[in-house]
């Protein structure tokens, strides 16, 4: 017999939640207003129409001879500049991490303690490594495409201050956080820096500093992909174009291109980082 | 004769590594490519005539647009850009916990599949491609901004969701279940409950993630402090540009600042 006492209690903390669910909504409001959320703009019947237009005219994806070597061009542009920043960041990066290792200092030895104006380049060194990486790709993309024009002149740039940055920073972090017994015998026995540094701390953290390098690599490609819809060349910048001109299929085409490209990259970023590392 | 005999006692000399040495020779020559394709004029970059117009570009942003009616105005692009970072994440994490359901082999094998390709598209397609994209069907503003964020984000939590809910014990839920429990209240209150705190923390690490993205998603035209930088850099306002460029450095640095204190103090 199951009368109507029997039953559980319909929800013991329905109070609770409706409280947060109230709460919740009141505090949804102003997002909503803020961010002018109008979802029924995207059923007017004329961006509809517009929109589902762009989207026919995705398929079949773009795939004339002209526009596939234009593709191919603007793809091999964008790993250049992924390539060329890198390389360019690499030079930056590695006389600041250098500079930045406390491992490295010689006045430490034996009193633990700085030189004063040691201390000061390395802290400057330190502060110079955040200016870089705080400030985002896109934005100095944006100032170089304004100095320097339309063009991989601005991306190259733009990814060599950003990833030297980055870079600088996580090398010093790694290096810093690997066995420093070797280098610290080294310098304490009376080896120079560089000494120190090539045969205590390299052997210890190349495995790991080659792979953050190879990932940071592959990061490259997909922000100058980005970098590309601020005029910096490349994918992005076609892609933009396209569209621009709202032509769905070349836009269709371009994403197939980027997928592929990116799942590229990962493929032999994972090579090399296994080949490497 | 002495030393055929030492030679003889040494292990055999390794195999010089042919295989690396080819790996690296490929590398320089990519890099060597590289250079060499883009034609970077380099003259042009570092002449002292293009180094003193770069540092007359950089001396136009001093001092910044400090008047309070602008600082106003960078006041509504920040408030616009946290509400994109935190509608867009919001939708995402509800999205992807639909499609979470379907990922995590719920329905089955085939739906599986189908949802993990779906979200895999999703996720590898940059926000700012979406917010490209969105543009066309949203118009110009922040809510082709957040429909940018939501369609990348949801691919990224839908994943992660999915991973969540696949790699917890399976006895609680199995055990409402033979004891008569529905299925729909057997996750509710044995799946989900398990699952929570990961999701949790999936989305606000991802809401942070979000807030430095939509920074800077406005460069396309949607919203935030990034449609202003656009704006004033392309009307040559530089003392404008600089002042939205400290307000987005300020606005990652605190957030920053935020997230490491909150980590800190729930740790």
């Amino acid at each position: 017999m199951t009368t109507p006492s029997d039953k559980p209690p319909a929800d013991p903390a329905w109070h609770g939640r409706l409280a947060a669910g109230l709460l919740g909504l009141a505090l949804l409001w102003p997002l909503l207003l803020g961010s002018e959320f109008k979802p029924w703009t995207l059923l007017d019947a004329q961006s509809l129409a517009a929109a589902m237009r762009f989207l026919a005219s995705f398929l079949p994806p773009a795939h004339s001879t002209e526009f596939l070597r234009q593709a191919a061009e603007a793809t091999w542009q964008t790993v250049a500049i992924a390539t060329a920043g890198m390389s360019l960041a690499l030079l930056g990066a590695i006389p600041m991490t250098l500079l930045a290792t406390t491992r490295l200092s010689l006045s430490r030895v034996g009193t633990n303690r700085m030189g004063w104006a040691a201390a000061v380049l390395r802290q400057l060194t330190r502060w110079k490594l955040v200016v870089l990486r705080s400030v985002p790709e896109l934005v100095w993309a944006l100032l170089f495409v304004r100095i320097f024009g339309l063009g991989p002149a601005a991306g190259v740039l733009a990814i060599a201050l950003t990833y030297s940055g980055m870079l600088g920073k996580v090398y010093a972090e790694i290096l810093e956080s690997s066995d420093g017994h070797a280098t610290a015998t080294l310098i304490a026995n009376g080896s120079g820096r560089l000494g120190a540094f090539l045969y205590g701390m390299l052997p210890e953290a190349a495995a790991e500093l080659v792979s953050y390098t190879i990932y940071r690599w592959e990061c490259a490609i997909r922000g100058s992909v980005v970098m590309g819809f601020v005029g910096a060349g490349g994918l992005g910048q076609r892609m933009d174009e396209s569209l621009k001109m709202l032509a769905g299929d070349e836009v269709c085409a371009m994403l197939i291109v980027f997928v592929l490209l990116v799942a590229a990259a990962d493929f032999v970023s994972k090579m090399l980082r296994g080949r490497l590392a | 004769m002495n030393g055929l005999a030492t030679s003889a006692a040494m292990p055999p000399a390794p195999r010089p590594p042919w295989a690396m040495l080819a790996l690296l020779l490929a590398l320089a020559s990519l890099v060597l490519a590289s250079f060499l394709s883009l034609s970077l004029d380099w003259e042009a970059l570092f002449t002292a005539e293009a180094i003193a117009s770069a540092a007359e570009f950089l001396r136009s942003f001093a001092p910044p647009e400090m008047a309070l009616e602008f600082l106003r105005r960078i006041a509504v692009g920040i408030a616009e850009t946290l509400s994109i970072s935190a509608l867009g994440t919001g939708i995402a994490a509800l999205l992807g916990g639909m499609l979470a359901l379907p990922a995590s082999g719920r329905f089955g094998v085939l739906l599986r599949l189908a949802t993990r390709m779906l979200l895999n598209v999703l996720r590898s397609v940059p926000e700012l491609v979406w917010a490209a994209i969105w543009l066309i069907a949203a118009g110009l503003g922040p809510f082709a901004g957040t429909l940018a964020l939501a369609a990348h984000t949801t691919g990224v939590l839908g994943r992660l969701f999915a991973d969540a809910l696949e790699n917890l014990p399976p006895q609680a839920e199995a055990t409402l279940r033979i004891n008569g429990a529905g299925p729909i209240a057997a996750f509710f209150y044995a799946t989900l409950p398990q699952a929570a705190p990961q999701m949790i923390s999936y989305v606000l690490y991802r809401w942070e993630n979000n807030i430095r993205v939509a920074t800077i998603l406005g460069v396309v035209g949607a919203g935030g402090l990034g449609q202003m930088l656009k704006y004033h850099l392309s009307l040559f306002q530089m003392q404008q540009a600089a002042s939205v460029i400290i307000a987005m450095l300020l606005l990652v640095a605190l957030v920053d600042a935020a997230s490491f204190w909150l980590r800190k103090a729930l740790a």
